[in-house]
């Protein structure tokens, strides 16, 4: 077959497409604009508030310039993941935000949109029916995680994409996506080899990030054929190198040689990664090994409470040495006002803020430590009275050997306390054993 | 002896889902790679003791050639961004194995 290119103007809808590189990129001739906008990586809360991470004035202006550019070279553009989360609110806003740059720029195309919320009772019946495991942890799905669950969402494979395309889309806005799938669709659908176009897909869903330098969102193109695909950047400036691509690879992946997608995964362990003169990477070998047994991966998010916080400084060193003797205090204070139905945390910066139960410890005392004092409880009152309370303890609160009695913290900001809204945590990470990949993902034309 | 981190190109972590933790650890060429294997210095019970964790929460360590690259994946002592969270990429946990220092030829790279 003919070569087939496909350009991923970057690598997260709103992070900035460089113009230059969209303009060289497209001059490549690509087939399909493809591109991932999503990830779990920023934590529980996008999924479960239903809000994108990315800025909606950032994105407009990058789908702005890809729907000018699809309509100019009448190409496909597909977005997996949308909004971020990939539920049906950050679809809606993805649609939105379509919706008013088609308006302003007077597009119109075929457009599909793939819903990857998950019915409930679908799902519990897949729970009572034995057809669910959890993925890398071990705690079993329950009815009650499915029922507690602010919303759940399945990543989809290839297929949603491939029906979408058939019947006739331009655009396509899905929900949460296999980010190779979004990129591999259509060179599959064109019958080039799926190993090849899922681990091109796997390797350009970052954008530019399997370049050098890696620095700044950018795009990628890949150029598949029948027995290998080429990754080049667009930018002039950066170059992929056989050790940017493999390396790649390792990205985001406990296990580099396997991809697992809901129809089976890609096997990397003959794939051969070679220079394609000084700028591009060659890469041939890479299989696509069928799953008898389709599964698809669930995420979910369930609410556990209303964060308020409070940032403050310490300088004292006799509170710096003391400071285990003073958080214990300023909690057992705060204990005697509000016995329970709260949690409090203090973060220390300077000594195992960063990595928590993970840090080796054994540094000698900072000469200043950044206290993050934290409050979750089940309404937003509580927490932010209990915050109120345990930040004004821990300011005037006695330790030993205190001299310096007009307080002990440095607080940067006035307000103190800053309410940061809903928590939330992943609860549900899980395979579901499915008969039809396709079949939960509902593919719906969009009305003009 | 020679921390990882100078003998490697970089070290880096980032989770791999919300429920793993992923070290790579990726040399400059085919003989730093090949010397650091050989002497197989990272096994699950150092990984475990670097980090506090126990062997059975060190999910695996690979060798990975095209990228020249040793990979080490942990699992998270929670979920990413669940109450009590430090770091909610995963992206500041890669010191400790870098600081690491294991036998390595005086005089090499």
């Amino acid at each position: 077959m003919k070569p087939m290119t496909v350009l991923a103007p970057l690598g997260m809808l709103g992070y900035g497409i460089p113009p230059r590189s969209m303009e060289r990129g497209l001059a490549r001739d690509p087939a399909v604009l493809a591109l991932d906008a999503g990830s779990t990586d920023p934590g529980p809360y996008y999924l479960g508030a239903g809000v994108p991470f990315v800025n909606r004035r950032a994105a407009k202006r990058d789908l702005t310039m890809i729907l000018d550019a699809a309509r100019a070279r009448r190409i496909p553009v597909l977005i997996g993941s949308a909004g971020g989360g990939g539920g049906r609110p950050h679809l809606e806003w993805t649609i939105d935000l379509y919706r008013e740059i088609c308006r302003e720029r007077g597009h119109r195309f075929r457009t599909a949109t793939i819903d990857a919320e998950v019915d409930r009772a679908w799902l519990r019946a897949q729970v009572a029916a034995g057809r669910v495991r959890p993925l890398d942890h071990d705690r079993p799905l329950t009815a009650a995680d499915v029922d507690d669950a602010t919303r759940i969402v399945a990543q989809m494979g290839v297929e949603p994409f491939l029906a979408a395309l058939d019947a006739g889309a331009e655009v396509i806005i899905a929900g949460r996506a296999c980010d190779a799938a979004v990129i591999a669709a259509l060179p599959i659908r064109a019958g080039y080899d799926p190993g090849l176009a899922l681990h091109m897909g796997k390797i350009l869903e970052c954008g530019g990030a399997a370049a050098y330098p890696r620095h700044g969102s950018d795009g990628l193109l890949g150029v598949i054929e029948d027995d290998a695909f080429t990754v080049e950047p667009p930018n002039p400036d950066k170059v992929c190198t056989v050790a940017s691509v493999a390396a790649h690879s390792l990205y985001e992946r406990a296990n580099p040689y396997e991809l697992h997608l809901p129809h089976g995964h890609i096997d990397l362990k003959a794939t051969r990664f070679e220079a394609a003169g000084d700028r591009a990477v060659r890469v041939s070998g890479t299989r696509f090994v069928p799953s008898a047994t389709p599964t698809l991966k669930l995420e979910g998010v369930r609410r556990v409470g209303f964060r308020t916080l409070a940032i403050a400084g310490v300088r004292e060193p006799r509170l710096i040495a003391n400071l285990d003797a003073y958080l214990a205090n300023v909690r057992s204070r705060v204990a005697e006002t509000y016995p329970d139905g709260y949690r409090l945390l203090f973060h220390v910066y300077g000594r195992d803020g960063v990595m928590g139960r993970l840090e080796p410890g054994a540094a000698p005392p900072p000469h200043e430590i950044g206290l993050v004092i934290e409050v979750i409880a089940d309404d937003a009152e509580t927490s932010a009275a209990v915050l109120a309370l345990a930040r004004s303890v821990a300011l005037h609160v006695t330790y030993p050997g205190r001299q310096a009695i007009a307080g002990n913290l440095a607080f940067p900001f006035s307000p103190s306390d800053l309410r940061a809204g809903e928590a939330y945590e992943f609860t549900i990470h899980h395979l579901v054993a499915v008969d039809d990949p396709g079949a939960l993902f509902r593919v719906e034309m969009l009305e003009a | 002896m020679r921390t990882i981190g100078e003998i490697a190109t970089f070290v880096t972590s980032k989770n791999a889902g919300p429920f793993l933790l992923t070290l790579d650890i990726v040399f400059p060429d085919e003989a730093t790679y090949r010397a650091f294997v050989a002497r197989r210095p990272l096994d699950r019970a150092t990984v475990a003791r670097l980090y506090g964790l126990a062997e059975a929460d060190v999910v695996d360590i690979i060798e990975f050639e095209p990228a020249f690259a040793v990979k080490v994946t942990l699992r998270r002592p929670w979920a990413s961004g669940a109450v009590g969270e430090t770091d909610v990429y995963g992206a500041q946990q890669h010191v400790p194995l870098a600081q690491h220092a294991v036998e390595w030829p005086e005089g090499a790279r």
